[in-house]
């Protein structure tokens, strides 16, 4: 299976492993093709046609994205005629997207802009029947903007092939195609897990975070890649942060872990980051309720307090609990301040789970 | 993973408890693997399991005993394997002839065809994996339920090749960074003994201190001796065990009785209630660290924002032990992983310009060390290497029903939610989808007790009492009752029991009697 193939790409020799579409060969190797409706953790499915490349000796272009690369292939990602295509492919859909890239929340984070972009697609090219669906806010995590959907099917595609909930599929047929929930139904917990990877894989503004939305896109935004807090699983993703708050969590596609993909909690669960509810300063017991107290005098009681309390009764006497929801410099810490700092070897996980 | 034959889901809700490590799995289904599940709850994997074993809670033995009795009568043991890599088969034989099918059905209440079944799904394939989860560990007899997993394993051979082997999935983030880095009463960081001359004298070379050659208490022995007046002082990093810990009715009679106790928590909880001292902590996205996860791999968090309250842990644990005497100055959390890697080897090439791009999983010895991927391989760490059954009897739950408490409560966890809920409670959209907690029970058992779907009941046990309402769904099976603990206004833990696997201390949150009653 590892055996390594050569073909030419835009008059380069390329080395590649048996079975990797023209795409994956191009993108490991660095080389750039557009592409609306592929996703790395999705079956190909060729439906955008922005993807082809020209192969020698083969009368049309084909789609990179569903076609496995050959021995001896000769491969042209760039030409006029393929500008033209891709061009052509971009107006139309154009033709039927609402011009809201200044107030879209995708802005900058959007496939089909920079494509546009990058193609010098003009808007009006095509005049054609537009949609004017309303704007659905029907769940709490996710806004589904349909006049802005590209059908790109990336969307059900990952509902139904990584997550398998099924909660979405493509209905109607032709101009009228769209992602639907059966029935129409808001998406509740009884048919959708608020996964969220929906809205990870759209390449344009059609769906979107909820909680995010206004916060600041993705320009505004500073990511820093974390792993998540919450189960054992260890998956990645960027915190994006703007003015010291954090506004959303995005996908690490790269992540060895998770690869993009998250689960309700990962990707919705950054809120209580900020919520008032935090404690903010330390507190001390005084009569039946407690006093703020800056950290210094905290710091100092509880170093004091414990001091005695190892004075009159001995170290074996106290002790700590650490916890799997601390890093692992905080664990080793703990035990360390009890084994030096205290004197016993007191210290455990609280709960063995 | 996603080549495997046939998946063995034992006692685990992967698609609840680890969403992300049931869409490997899933794959590994839609590419056509078979799925065996033993949970007494219809879970989503039960539902779409080729077979369901729905045994009843705490059978996972003698459940397993009959697999394997099944297996050596057919004779669908590995032979090969056996002779080579493992020793006491015929201890395991003789034992698991107590386990004739008929006295099997009794005691799991599964039917002797789908157990049947099960085995030849999981000894014919060529490659079988076993996923099991808390649903095998938080049993008093967790320590013996996951040996007799890997009896069946080893019977079959499926280990040690690639997507064969057994995965167990634990529950909170950095529990596995939190075992490795000697939070423990008899282990130095790194699972370096207290009683291993040696060791200690290691440590005390780096930290200037003599290390305590008796292992020190444990959490809930700590907490039994504060009951008695025993125990005078303690500092809770980061826990709520006035809510997740079983029993909580003890739990808190020990946290009014210690003298002294420090609370660090990012909110209120249970436990800050008792606290003398509430100093708040920095939530993941205000420090700088690593989490190790369930398969060994040391990965980064990073500092996103400032720490709400000023100061991340590792700042206040520093403070804290200079003031006590014993200096502590580090600058950053790398110095402190520095000092990790330099004393405990299996994390002795970490550090964190290694891991900046991606984790690594340890054992990593050294700097150059590419770390280690295959799980599993040195299961046959044994003197003489090779792997020994373990002729095990099934024990049952230490608390069972009776005429007065007739159901069994399951405990466990759903996806929406974490532990004690104080985060997720607090996240915009998570408390609109899964605002309370809920008991879920079967129609039957609803039926008979006349409760309807969304009725407030009151579920009691010997030690104490809450009212929620009832889900009623066919997830759980007549006789069973299943319950979280996410949530502050109906602490489930008031009602789960004291007994504990004595091996691991690991609590039976799986299994324990209660009552439910339709209050009006
Ligand atoms: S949130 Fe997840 S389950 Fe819901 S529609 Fe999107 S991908 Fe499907
Ligand atoms: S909503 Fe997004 S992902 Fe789904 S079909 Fe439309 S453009 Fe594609
Ligand atoms: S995103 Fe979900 S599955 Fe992944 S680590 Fe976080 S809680 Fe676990
Ligand atoms: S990416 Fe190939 S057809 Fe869309």
């Amino acid at each position: 299976m590892n055996e390594l193939i050569k073909m030419k790409i835009n008059g380069m020799d390329v080395h590649f492993p048996k079975g990797k579409t023209i795409l994956e060969v191009c993108r490991d190797a660095g080389i750039y093709i557009p592409t609306l409706c592929h996703d790395e953790r999705l079956k190909p499915y060729g439906g955008c046609r922005l993807c082809l490349v020209e192969i020698k000796g083969r009368p049309v272009p084909l789609a990179s994205c569903t076609t496995p690369g050959e021995a001896g292939m000769e491969i042209a990602t760039e030409s006029p005629k393929l500008t033209r295509l891709r061009k052509t492919v971009l107006e139309l859909l154009l033709s039927n997207h609402p011009n809201d890239c200044m107030c879209c929340e995708a802005s900058g984070d959007c496939s089909l802009q920079e494509m546009a972009y990058l193609y010098g697609a003009s808007l009006d090219r095509f005049q054609g029947e537009q949609w004017t669906l309303p704007i659905r806010e029907d769940n709490p995590f996710i806004t589904f903007e349909p006049n802005k959907c590209i059908v790109c099917g990336r969307c059900t595609r990952i509902c139904n092939e990584v997550v398998m909930a099924g909660t979405i599929d493509l209905v109607n047929r032709g101009f009228n195609a769209i992602p639907e929930t059966a029935f129409s139904k808001p998406r509740s917990l009884e048919n959708c897990e608020f996964c969220g990877q929906c809205v990870s894989t759209c390449p344009t503004g059609a769906l979107t975070d909820k909680k995010g939305r206004g916060k600041g896109r993705i320009g505004d935004v500073r990511k820093v890649k974390t792993t998540c807090s919450y189960c054992g699983t260890g998956c990645n993703f960027y915190l994006n942060v703007k003015n010291g708050k954090v506004v959303r969590v995005t996908s690490d596609l790269t992540a060895p872990v998770n690869k993009g993909n998250l689960c309700i909690k990962g990707r919705y669960g950054y809120d209580f980051i900020h919520s008032p509810e935090r404690l903010k300063t330390p507190l001390i017991r005084e009569g039946e309720g407690y006093r703020e107290a800056s950290w210094d005098e905290a710091l100092t009681l509880v170093a004091s307090k414990f001091n005695a309390l190892i004075k009159e009764h001995g170290a074996d006497k106290v002790g700590g609990f650490s916890s799997s929801r601390c890093s692992n410099e905080e664990n080793y810490l703990l035990s360390k301040w009890v084994r030096c700092a205290v004197g016993s070897n007191n210290v455990d996980n609280c709960a063995r789970v | 993973m996603p080549d495997m034959d046939t998946l063995f889901l034992f006692g685990s809700n992967p698609t609840e408890g680890h969403p992300i490590v049931s869409l490997h799995l899933k794959k590994a289904l839609a590419n056509g693997a078979k799925l065996v599940v033993a949970d007494p709850r219809k879970t989503w994997m039960a539902r779409r399991a080729d077979v369901w074993l729905n045994l009843k809670p705490g059978s996972n033995i003698a459940l397993l005993n009959g697999i394997i009795r099944v297996i050596l009568d057919n004779g669908w043991e590995n032979a090969e394997f056996i002779s080579k890599r493992t020793e006491g088969l015929e201890k395991l034989r003789a034992k698991v002839q107590e386990y004739d099918l008929e006295r099997v059905e009794a005691l799991t209440g599964v039917d002797r065809d789908k157990i049947i079944e099960a085995a030849r799904l999981y000894a014919q394939a060529e490659k079988s994996m076993i996923v099991y989860g808390l649903g095998v560990t938080e049993h008093q007899t967790g320590t013996e339920n996951a040996m007799a997993i890997a009896n069946l394993a080893l019977v079959c051979g499926h280990i040690g090749r690639p997507a064969t082997g057994i995965m167990a999935l634990r529950g909170q983030n950095n529990v596995q960074g939190a075992s490795d880095l000697g939070p423990l009463p008899a282990t130095l960081p790194g699972y370096q003994s207290v009683t291993d001359p040696q060791c200690r004298e290691k440590f005390k070379k780096a930290w200037g201190v003599a290390i305590k050659d008796k292992p020190g208490l444990k959490s809930v022995e700590m907490l039994d001796e504060c009951t008695k007046g025993n125990f005078k002082g303690i500092f809770i990093l980061g826990e709520d065990p006035a809510q997740t810990d079983p029993d909580l009715v003890h739990v808190r009679k020990a946290l009014e009785s210690v003298d002294f106790l420090v609370v660090l928590d990012i909110f209120p909880t249970e436990t800050t209630k008792y606290a003398d001292v509430i100093l708040p902590g920095a939530s993941f996205a205000e420090k700088d660290g690593t989490f190790t996860n369930g398969e060994r791999r040391v990965q980064r968090i990073r500092k996103a924002i400032e720490p709400v309250a000023g100061m991340a842990e590792w700042e206040v644990i520093s403070r804290i032990s200079t003031l006590m005497g014993y200096p502590m100055t580090y600058s950053h959390p790398s110095e402190i992983m520095d000092e990790i890697a330099s004393l405990v080897p299996i994390y002795g090439g970490i550090s964190y310009d290694r891991i900046e791009q991606k984790g690594i999983q340890w054992p990593c010895p050294t700097k150059d060390h590419p770390g280690t991927t295959t799980l599993y391989t040195d299961l046959f760490s044994r003197p003489g290497g090779l792997a020994q059954f373990m002729a095990l009897d099934h024990q049952g739950s230490a608390e069972v029903p009776d005429e007065t408490y007739p159901l069994v409560l399951i405990t466990g966890r759903i996806r929406e939610h974490y532990n004690n809920g104080s985060m997720t409670r607090r996240c915009a959209g998570i408390a609109e989808v899964v605002p309370e907690e809920l008991v879920e029970i079967s129609s039957e058992d609803a039926g008979s007790l006349g409760i309807a779907h969304m009725d407030w009941v009151k579920v009691s046990s010997r030690r104490g009492e809450v009212q929620v309402r009832a889900k009623v769904t066919d997830r759980s099976q007549a006789g069973s009752v299943f319950m979280t603990f996410h949530h502050q206004n109906a602490l489930t833990n008031v009602l789960t029991s004291e007994h504990r696997d004595p091996i691991t201390g690991t609590p039976e949150y799986k299994a324990c009697a209660v009552r439910v009653e339709k209050v009006s």
